[in-house]
């Protein structure tokens, strides 16, 4: 038995893992430890790849290319390669990844499963979108080739941010895009209101691939922040060093939280007085921009023994606006919250997966530090707003939501039941799913 | 791609499927080796494995092969079968098994299996190549031992002693290869424990295993360095320098 935690760290039990090391080899491994739940490489917040007491198919070790099109840019490679070994190994060659979420340190089959997205979703929608086909390992030990064109599109559907529920994904052919060179773009624009942020995303996006923003997660309606927004450069800035590659560790986990509310307001302060400063026109590589937090190994320490719970909630356009001042409201009233809160919109795409998290409207995403039932009836009432709006909260962040919650937001879940694969079972899908 | 001088071209990997031995070859791959021999017992793995690294390196040239890693005749056959394409710039002896040492006292045959494949069949391997290395007097010949093979602990002494082998016998060649002033390497990497399919029981137990992406980058970055002993991770070169020079009084009552 092995003491597994998720990116959250609320908990830290015993689990049996089996290491899936080898493709062939994965099908008898899997067949015999059933009930199971796939873990890729931790990054999940939550419960969606736990199962307490009972079998984790560990698929780190399967993280071999298969095949690579020069020509077209397809990839095809096993669910463990970690989406930072195809950015390294392709970007050289003028390819690399449509979408990746704020982290390139999670598996291909956690993307999928996830059905993730990035910055850009307005012009590439989610992960699932560039994913043309999978191989499916059901636990009873047949494989399914599941392809977008042709055989199988009903499972590759169900498995596009299936949370791991429809099978083990063994392989996938993954959709690369053209590029010209590593370096963006930027332009970076504080702002003053709700109103100010989502005037700027609607006239942002048209011409920029990429926007995002750092919201103050205690500034309430008046919200302040920093708008940031990208385009793919053509070449490298004149001058311009590609970063380093050194990492920097959280060695240690402190007794308490470093995120607490005597840190909470400086830090936000001090880091919009910085940002606010690098305001305008500027150059970035696509790795500090599009994953800052990778260069700080073990982050997740900084919230303390007890762990942390991220929120992270998706409301439809229509009443994106109150809705995101309501939950800035509640947050604010709490006092808690974390440095780094986000808030972005999505763009108006149909998504590729029966139970994909994005649809059209604004995220918001950040991080509590676990206080235990304080914080539990905080997220309780931020859990409020979104069921009133039609809103819904992503399940690769979840670790508590309640099961109506989870059915209200998506509307799929019964179509989606029938995919599932009865030999897989994670804590997550018995608290959502009752199975 | 572009390839630095001192980079190995052509590099032969015994053990290929080994999880050291492949992250290995990815890191020789991405460098932009030119040709790779990939021998290993499960083919269908290695398979996987060589189409990984062509996708890494699509200029590489790579070929797999098979033996049957304790015959002595068929060991040789192999070797010299690879070496009439051109003897390589670089070697890598990576094969062998984790044994499970209460196994290995209670059943001979296992523990005499443990012995064979972990201890004789590297050196065998070794022993094979190194004629052609010091006729083509260039190339460098890596051999995986162990921190296990630098002290017998009751743990796992059957493993320790089959790479205290390894140890001794690379500790003789390059001994040789210094007195023939060839410019042919032994070098010795003794890694840690790594965190890999061959451990994933220590892992079980509890054990800190390192990286086998560190644990990889440690070995090929010293054996371009042409150091003749490779702790990998580094760190092992200094907890296994105390840990053989505990007297054997303290030493004996460490229940490691």
């Amino acid at each position: 038995m092995v003491a597994v935690s998720s990116w959250g760290r609320l908990s830290n039990e015993d689990h049996q893992v089996q290491v899936l090391a080898d493709r062939s080899a994965a099908v008898a491994q899997v067949r015999d430890t059933t009930p199971g739940i796939c873990f890729g490489n931790g990054r999940s917040y939550g419960d969606v790849c736990l199962n307490p007491g009972g079998h984790l198919w560990q698929t780190r070790s399967l993280n071999r290319f298969i095949s690579f099109d020069e020509q077209n840019g397809r990839l095809r490679c096993e669910a463990g390669v970690l989406l930072r070994d195809i950015q390294r190994t392709f970007m050289p060659r003028g390819w690399m990844l449509p979408v990746t979420p704020g982290t390139q340190l999670i598996t291909t089959g956690g993307a999928i499963a996830n059905d993730v997205h990035g910055k850009n979703h307005h012009k590439q929608g989610s992960f699932g979108d560039h994913v043309h086909a999978l191989r499916l390992l059901r636990t009873d030990g047949t494989v399914l080739d599941c392809n977008r064109a042709g055989g199988g599109a009903d499972m590759l559907k169900a498995s596009i941010g299936g949370m791991g529920l429809t099978g083990v994904i063994l392989d996938a052919e993954l959709q690369l895009r053209a590029v010209n060179s590593p370096w963006l773009t930027t332009d970076t624009i504080p702002y003053h209101s709700l109103d100010e942020f989502f005037e700027l995303a609607e006239q942002s996006e048209h011409d920029w691939e990429h926007t995002v923003s750092w919201i103050d997660c205690l500034s309430g309606s008046q919200a302040r922040g920093i708008f940031l927004r990208a385009n793919h450069a053509d070449a490298a800035p004149t001058g311009a060093k590609a970063p380093g590659r050194k990492q920097l560790n959280m060695p240690i986990t402190p007794p308490l939280s470093l995120v607490n509310g005597l840190s909470l307001r400086p830090f936000n302060e001090l880091y919009y007085r910085l940002q606010a400063r690098k305001a305008g026109a500027g150059a970035a590589h696509f790795e500090p921009f599009s994953y800052p937090l990778d260069a700080l190994q073990n982050w997740n320490r900084m919230y303390g023994p007890r762990g942390f719970y991220q929120f992270q909630c998706v409301v439809p356009t229509a009443d994106a606006q109150p809705a995101i001042a309501a939950l800035l409201n509640r947050i604010r009233q709490a006092g808690a919250g974390s440095f780094l809160a986000v808030l972005k919109t999505f763009g108006d795409r149909p998504a590729p997966g029966l139970l994909s998290f994005a649809m059209p409207g604004a995220t918001l995403a950040l991080d509590f530090p676990n206080k235990g039932a304080k914080t539990l009836t905080l997220l309780d009432a931020l859990d409020s707003i979104v069921r009133d709006c039609g809103g819904r909260l992503y399940a690769a962040k979840d670790a508590r939501m309640p099961a109506a919650l989870f059915a209200a937001g998506y509307p799929d879940l019964p179509d989606f039941i029938q995919y599932r694969d009865p030999g897989i079972s994670s804590a997550m899908s018995r608290r959502l799913l009752g199975s | 791609m572009a390839t630095a001088p001192g980079i190995p071209q052509h590099i032969v990997i015994i053990g290929a499927t080994s999880g050291i031995a492949e992250q290995c070859a990815r890191l020789w791959a991405q460098q932009g080796a030119r040709q790779l021999v990939l021998v290993a017992r499960n083919q269908q793995k290695l398979q996987s494995i060589a189409q990984d690294l062509q996708v890494r390196n699509p200029a590489a040239h790579i070929s797999c092969l098979s033996t049957e890693f304790t015959d002595p005749l068929a060991i040789k056959a192999l070797v010299d079968n690879i070496v009439q394409h051109g003897c390589p710039d670089l070697v890598l002896i990576a094969h062998g098994t984790l044994p499970d040492q209460a196994v290995c006292q209670q059943d001979l045959a296992s523990n005499a299996e443990a012995l064979q494949i972990n201890g004789v069949s590297p050196v065998l391997f070794a022993e094979a190549f190194v004629p052609h290395l010091l006729t083509a007097g260039r190339g460098t010949l890596a051999v995986i031992g162990s921190v296990a093979g630098d002290r017998g602990r009751k743990s796992n002494y059957v493993y320790g002693a089959a790479k205290g082998l390894v140890t001794r016998y690379v500790q003789g060649l390059q001994h040789r290869l210094a007195l023939a002033g060839s410019a042919v390497k032994a070098v010795l990497v003794k890694p840690g424990p790594t965190d890999t399919p061959m451990t994933a029981h220590l892992k079980q137990q509890g054990a800190k295993l390192a990286s086998v992406e560190e644990v990889a980058a440690s070995i090929v970055k010293g054996i371009q360095a042409g150091k003749p002993t490779v702790y990998a991770p580094g760190k092992w070169a200094l907890i296994m320098m105390i840990i053989r020079h505990l007297p054997r009084v303290v030493f004996n009552r460490m229940d490691i």
